[in-house]
């Protein structure tokens, strides 16, 4: 029996890409994530973390390696071996606009994961358990029969997160599922995305370009570069003493609001990403790292473990 | 617990305040709507209402016969007692306009229908499927397509002999393959879209999501092809017809009496006229009642 | 010697819908001075976009200006032609967008889009142009200049793509840049390079108008700034005073949200309700239906833009009895 309720064992995909390249969006990644724990993924546009995200819930398969959930490898089962585990993983979407059927009422939108798993058998019982999601996540009851055009983003977002937790599952990856949304609005559905984890007892991967909403709700955080992950570990102790280059530079990159920080100079990343169909040799945040050594050019970076943080870089914490 | 019942409360009645939700829409509210916004569409189902009404009841609303020869009165110009004259044969061209109505007003809806079933699951089958059901369904379509349709038409109707039912064969066949295309490309674009993936992540099966959510987002185009196929289908079969192929005479079609007329156009030419008024019509109540549909059926149109 | 770049005053905007108007923007005044950075902070559909677009002359076609001026060092441009106007549009005053792939042409390659337009606006042959284009490349700093001239959009990153954009409006040198979220479609790491970017732009003499829902971003580069909401002003102030004594409620709602998340308390502070529809706006103040402090007279009765303090205006009845707090 594992210990951990999810795990990703050398994942790896690959995308064909035009002139016969192939892009590396997630090379070697491992992972576990524990049963009632949130793990943070951030990185920039192109680091792979919604491609890692949809290869841990089987909507895409990896190139290589296997994802194991409660044990068992999912990557080799037989589409109907899966089909029981397909309701324990759920996702919620960025952009709660594209990912609802405009032409299906609420109702039908929310009903649609219990009727799909057969959880209730009348008409009257599936129509009140939405009306119960529908009062877990906030949206008033009596909108069971409107249009998801006539919602604002906010609410939209809250159909989406009812429409994931419907059928009951055990572990939500939410893509970026605030980033669409207004300041104030954003608060709000982080408020009811901590709640439903403690009362349905659900696993979250965050992922989230924006670190201060990870630093929230995330328990560990994966830093992600180009396909690979630079440092995982629980979240305070990577803010506050990150390991890895990049990870300081994100930190330092982020506006804080407050015109007082404006004189203290922060780092800056010079230059352009490399491109994930053509990854630098050796540590590939080597081309932007203002410590690369020759080593570093030579030899990739493995994963190793201090204090409880693993990181990928030859001279970890001691740049 | 007690605090965030009550903050949630407090939330919902913010919402119910402020929010972009409209009143509930029903049934009825949804035709006043459409009869409020979009006058012509409803004139335009008045029309088709009242033309179908008069191709049923043909018998009753004329005094002469569909096939009453009246040598004596060959051609003669529109009067009160021939409203719109009379044809090279004397027969009464109202009469003969209002039971071509019963035969015309089939030879549209019926074939347009039957290839927009056709081609709305075979074309929708080939983009959500896709590899072998793709290749060989659009392969087939693409032959259909290669021939000029009224060829395809002639070479159906001549294999299969004259006759309605042949017609609508006919007609089916050769519409579908554009339904088809145009069906398939929608699919394509809708089965990349986030919301099916939404659905595929949820466990929704692969025959449901075409169902529940690629055929229903289809439905705008469909409706435009079907509005654009009933006239198009009209003409085919008065070409037909000229050719001794469709509908044959003394039976009566828009299409035939345009074709008779054109001989005598220079003379009277109320004989090409009324039937051709008469397509005009009904293909311009199809379309706009198909275009005020699409505004009323798309929920996003609907008031917020 | 006036040193405002630009100067509006009162401008409405109304948008026409099928039969009903709403405004997206109600008797806004502001100013930017000249060397100066300032922003526009609120939510979407606050209509700090739709305020840029009328300064720009760039409105939708069911949108018009009613009411107001604008001043572009103080030469009137809100009645001018439309011809002139276009001469003034990336001469004068440029605007960059928040996607920059959409408003680049697909194919062209970016080198021409740039070259095409200081042509437009001044007399002087295509090698000059060209020179022109490389000199402003290197500028926005866009490494390997001359490599990216025969770039097309597509083949440009996002944080490129966007340097490209600022190049394009910055050729003519024009006296005011307004830019609308130009960091949001970004990562983090390139926003602080672009931010950078438009501080060196003004501190090399241009004028820049920010247009932004990002706190962080408007604290970062911004020297005043406006809150609008619904449509409207609510609070303006230099950005330490703002940052440093929000008075709206809704200002104070924003800073609120912001820094309890990043403070990570146990629970997250936030504006209850959304942001109220232009067609449904209450009676009194807009922001009344979701303000904890609402009063009878909010209901009733929209409040005026008063200074609170020297060059800090709210617009909410509370803020007197506040200061006797």
């Amino acid at each position: 029996m594992s210990e951990y309720l999810l795990e990703a064992r050398e994942l790896t995909k690959e995308f064909p890409a035009a002139g016969k390249k192939t892009v590396h969006a997630v090379s070697g990644v491992s992972l576990q994530i524990r049963k009632g724990e949130t793990l943070g993924l951030v990185g920039e546009s192109g680091c792979g973390k919604s491609t890692l995200g949809r290869l841990l819930i089987r909507t895409l398969q990896p190139t290589s390696g296997e994802v194991l959930f409660r044990g068992q490898s999912v990557t080799r089962m037989k589409d109907s071996e899966f089909k029981p585990l397909r309701k324990e993983m759920q996702l919620v979407f960025q952009d709660p606009y594209a990912s609802l059927d405009p032409r299906m009422t609420v109702r039908d939108l929310v009903a649609e994961p219990i009727e799909t798993w057969k959880l209730y058998g009348s008409r009257e019982e599936v129509t009140e358990r939405v009306r119960e999601l529908l009062r877990a996540v906030g949206v008033p009851e009596e909108f069971l029969h409107r249009y998801p055009h006539q919602f604002s983003g906010g609410q939209r977002q809250r159909i989406g997160i009812a429409r994931a937790i419907a059928a009951n599952p055990s572990f939500i990856v939410c893509d970026e599922p605030v980033s669409a949304l207004d300041v104030s609005v954003q608060n709000q559905i982080l408020n009811l995305l901590k709640e439903l984890k403690e009362t349905r007892d659900l696993t979250y991967l965050f992922i989230s370009h924006d670190l201060s909403v990870v630093r929230y709700l995330a328990d560990r955080v994966c830093v992600m570069f180009l396909g690979k992950i630079c440092e995982i570990g629980p979240t305070e102790e990577v803010y506050e003493h990150p390991r890895h280059p990049y990870t300081r530079f994100l930190l330092d990159a982020v506006p804080v609001p407050d015109p007082a920080a404006r004189g203290k100079q922060i780092h800056l990343l010079k230059g352009e990403a490399p491109s994930p169909a053509d990854p630098p040799s050796g540590c590939r945040f080597r081309t932007r790292c203002p410590y690369a050594t020759e080593r570093c050019a030579e030899e990739e970076p493995a994963l190793q473990e201090e204090d409880g943080v693993r990181a990928a870089c030859h001279c970890a914490g001691k740049w | 617990m007690l605090r965030t019942k009550q903050k949630r409360t407090e939330q919902a009645a913010d919402l119910r305040l402020q929010s972009q939700i409209g009143e509930e829409e029903r049934f009825g509210d949804l035709m006043r709507r459409m009869a409020r916004e979009n006058k012509t569409a409803v004139i335009s189902f008045f029309v088709i209402i009242l033309m179908v009404l008069a191709a049923a009841l043909a018998p009753l609303l004329t005094p002469y016969e569909e096939n009453g020869m009246d040598l004596l009165h060959r051609l003669s110009a529109p009067s009160t007692e021939h409203l719109l004259g009379t044809d090279e044969g004397g027969r009464d061209v109202l009469t003969r306009l209002l039971f071509g109505a019963r035969v015309s007003l089939l030879i549209g809806v019926v074939p347009a229908l039957l290839s927009l079933i056709l081609g709305a699951v075979l074309g929708a089958i080939a983009g959500y499927r896709g590899g072998i059901a793709d290749a060989v369904i659009m392969r087939i379509a693409d032959v259909m397509l290669a021939f000029p349709s009224m060829l395809l038409a002639m070479v159906i109707m001549y294999a299969l002999g004259g006759g309605i039912l042949n017609v609508f064969l006919t007609l089916t066949l050769v519409n579908w393959a554009n339904v088809a295309r145009v069906v398939r490309a929608q699919t394509l674009k809708l089965r990349s879209s986030e919301f099916v993936e939404a659905a595929q992540i949820i466990g929704v099966s692969r025959n449901r999501i075409m169902r529940r959510h690629i055929l229903p987002n289809c439905l705008p185009t469909l409706l435009v092809l079907f509005t654009l196929n009933i006239p198009a289908s009209i003409l085919t079969e008065s070409s037909l017809s000229f050719l001794g192929l469709g509908i044959q005479p003394p039976n009566a079609s828009w299409g035939l009496m345009i074709n008779t007329g054109r001989q005598y156009l220079y003379n009277t030419p109320w004989l090409c006229f009324a039937p051709g008024a008469a397509i005009m019509l009904t293909m311009l109540a199809f379309n706009f009642l198909g275009n005020g549909l699409l505004d009323v059926l798309d929920p996003r149109m609907q008031k917020q | 010697m006036n040193d405002r770049t630009l100067e509006v005053r009162n401008l409405n905007v109304t948008i026409r819908t099928d039969r009903r108007e709403v405004r997206p923007v109600n008797d806004v005044s502001l100013d930017v001075l000249a060397g100066s950075i300032v922003g526009i902070v609120g939510e979407s559909g606050c209509g700090k976009s739709m305020t840029a677009r009328a300064v720009m002359g760039l409105l939708p076609y069911s949108g018009k200006v009613d009411g107001g001026t604008v001043r572009l060092c103080g030469r009137e441009i809100t009645a001018l032609p439309e011809k002139e106007r276009r001469k003034l549009r990336g001469s004068e005053i440029s605007m960059i967008f928040q996607e920059p792939m959409t408003s680049l042409n697909p194919v062209i390659k970016v080198g021409k889009q740039v070259e095409e337009t200081i042509r437009l606006h001044t007399e002087c042959s295509r090698e000059e142009a060209k020179e022109k284009t490389l000199a402003m490349f290197r500028e926005v700093e866009i490494p390997e200049a001359e490599t990216r001239y025969h770039c097309y959009p597509h083949q440009l990153s996002g944080g490129l793509r966007q340097r490209v954009m600022i190049a394009m409006a910055m050729v003519c040198k024009p006296k005011l840049l307004i830019a609308d979220e130009p960091t949001t479609a970004l990562d983090v790491t390139v926003e602080a390079q672009i931010l950078n970017l438009l501080e060196h732009l003004r501190d090399a003499g241009t004028s820049v108008l920010i247009i932004s829902h990002n706190l962080g971003v408007i604290a970062r580069v911004c020297d005043y700034v406006y809150v609008m909401y619904a449509g409207r002003i609510v609070e303006q102030a230099a950005t330490e005073v703002l940052f440093g004594r929000p008075t709206h409620p809704y200002t104070r709602g924003l800073f609120r949200s912001v820094n309890s998340l990043r403070e990570g308390s146990a629970t997250l502070e936030t504006i209850p309700g959304v942001v109220p529809n232009l067609f449904r706006l209450p009676a009194g103040c807009s922001f009344s239906l979701r303000c904890g402090q609402c009063g009878a007279n909010c209901e009733k009765n929209m409040p005026e833009l008063l200074e609170t303090e020297p060059d800090h205006r709210v617009r909410c009845f509370l803020t007197e009895k506040e200061d006797a707090e």
